[in-house]
C-alpha cells in the first residue's frame, strides 16, 4: 500500500504547463487589489484567471492589475468571459496572447474559453464552443474549456482538441457548488477511463459555482485534477482565511479520492467488536 | 492631417503620425500591456511600427483585469 503526505500531491500537467497546485484562482471581484493578492499567495495556486477588457487599461489611482501579480511566480489564464459567439471569443483569445506575449509569461500558449448561451444562466453555449474551440486549437493556443455538465459534450470538447475540459459545479458565481456529481461523475469516468475510452491523464477541472471549501473537497473526491474559482475566495467575508481553507480542502480532497473511501451500506457496521463486551451478560 | 479614429468606441480626433504606435504614444499607452485590433483584426504588438491607420479606422485598445 502506497502512503502519502501532504507534500506528495503531484504536479498537474496541463499541455506544455506545470501546476504545482491543484486550485485555480480568479482574479475577479476582490474589494481591492492588494486583498487579491494576499488571497491569491494563501490559496497556494499558481495558475490566475484574468479577463481581457477595454474599459480601464488602468484603475483610477492609475495602477493595473499586473502590479499585483507577480508574474514569474503566477501562470496568467486569460479567458474569453462575456463572448457569446465563437468569433468573440476567438478574437479575445487572440489579444489575450498578444498581451502575456510582451511579459512574457507562460499563459501566452493557453486560454481559458467560454462561449456563453445567455446572461442569466451564463451557461455555455455548445455549439459556439465547439466551434471556437477547433479553430483556437488550430490556432495552436492549449484551450482549457469551460463547458456544462454535459457528460456527451464534455467527450466532444475534448474531440475538438482542448487540453483539459472544465464542467460547472453550477453557474458561474452562485455559491451552489456542485450541483449534479452524478454528470461530474460522468464527465470524469467519459473522459478518464479507458473502459469508456478515456485517458486517465486527460485533466479536468472543475469549474465555476464553488462557494465553500466542501464544495472544492466534493469536486477531488470525485476525481476531478482541480479546481477553478473566483467567486467564492473574492467575495467571503475574510477573503485571505478562505482561500486558505480552499487550499486545504482540494488537498483534502485529492487524498480522499486516491486514497479509495469505503463502500457505502446500508446498514450498520460496528466499529467496536462485540466479543468481550459485558452488555447484556 | 486631422483624421478621425474610433477608438474603444469613442470617437477621437488624431492629428499625428499614422503608424499604429504613435497612437498609443499619443495616448500615453505605449508602455502599458495591451493588446490592438484595428477594424476587428489583432495587430501583433511587434508589427505596431509596420502598421499604417487609415481615416475612419476602428481602433480597440484592451488590457488584462480581474476576471475568474
Amino acid at each position: 500500500m502506497t502512503t502519502m503526505t501532504t507534500h506528495e500531491i503531484p504536479h498537474l500537467q496541463l499541455g506544455d504547463i506545470t501546476l504545482t497546485s491543484r486550485l485555480v484562482v480568479g482574479t475577479g471581484k476582490y474589494s481591492d487589489y492588494e486583498t487579491m493578492q494576499l488571497a491569491l499567495d494563501a490559496s497556494g495556486c499558481n495558475a490566475v484567471t484574468v479577463a481581457v477588457r477595454r474599459e480601464r487599461l488602468v484603475d483610477d489611482q492609475g495602477r493595473s492589475i499586473l502590479d499585483f501579480i507577480d508574474t514569474d511566480k503566477y501562470t496568467i489564464l486569460p479567458n474569453t468571459a462575456g463572448c457569446f459567439t465563437a468569433s468573440d471569443a476567438i478574437r479575445v483569445a487572440r489579444l489575450g496572447r498578444d498581451i502575456l506575449e510582451q511579459i512574457d509569461n507562460a499563459g501566452s500558449s493557453w486560454v481559458k474559453l467560454e462561449v456563453l448561451g445567455d446572461k442569466t444562466t451564463l451557461l455555455p453555449d455548445p455549439v459556439g464552443t465547439l466551434e471556437a474551440c477547433r479553430e483556437l486549437v488550430e490556432d495552436g493556443f492549449s484551450v482549457m474549456c469551460y463547458s456544462s455538465d454535459d457528460p456527451i459534450m464534455a467527450t466532444l470538447i475534448r474531440d475538438a482538441g482542448a487540453t483539459c475540459v472544465m464542467p460547472a459545479g453550477s453557474p458561474i458565481g452562485s455559491g451552489r457548488g456542485i450541483a449534479n456529481p452524478c454528470a461530474i461523475r460522468l464527465c470524469i469516468d467519459l473522459l478518464k477511463k479507458p473502459e469508456h475510452g478515456g485517458d486517465p491523464t486527460y485533466p479536468v477541472i472543475v469549474d465555476a459555482g464553488v462557494g465553500t471549501p466542501s464544495d472544492v473537497t466534493i469536486a477531488m473526491e470525485l476525481g476531478a485534477d482541480g479546481v477553478l474559482l473566483n467567486t467564492g475566495i473574492a467575495l467571503a467575508q475574510l477573503p485571505i482565511q478562505m482561500a486558505t481553507a480552499m487550499r486545504m480542502a482540494c488537498d483534502a480532497g485529492y487524498h480522499g479520492f486516491h486514497s479509495g473511501r469505503i463502500p457505502k451500506k446500508l446498514h450498520a457496521s460496528a466499529s467496536s467488536p462485540f466479543d468481550g463486551s459485558i452488555a447484556g451478560e | 492631417m486631422l483624421s478621425v479614429l474610433q477608438v474603444n468606441g469613442k470617437e477621437i480626433d488624431y492629428d499625428n503620425a499614422m503608424q499604429l504606435d504613435a497612437l498609443l504614444e499619443f495616448l500615453e499607452l505605449s508602455n502599458q500591456p495591451c493588446a490592438v485590433e484595428v477594424n476587428q483584426t489583432l495587430v501583433p504588438h511587434n508589427e505596431r511600427d509596420q502598421f499604417t491607420l487609415n481615416e475612419g479606422d476602428s481602433i480597440e485598445i484592451v488590457t488584462l483585469v480581474g476576471g475568474g
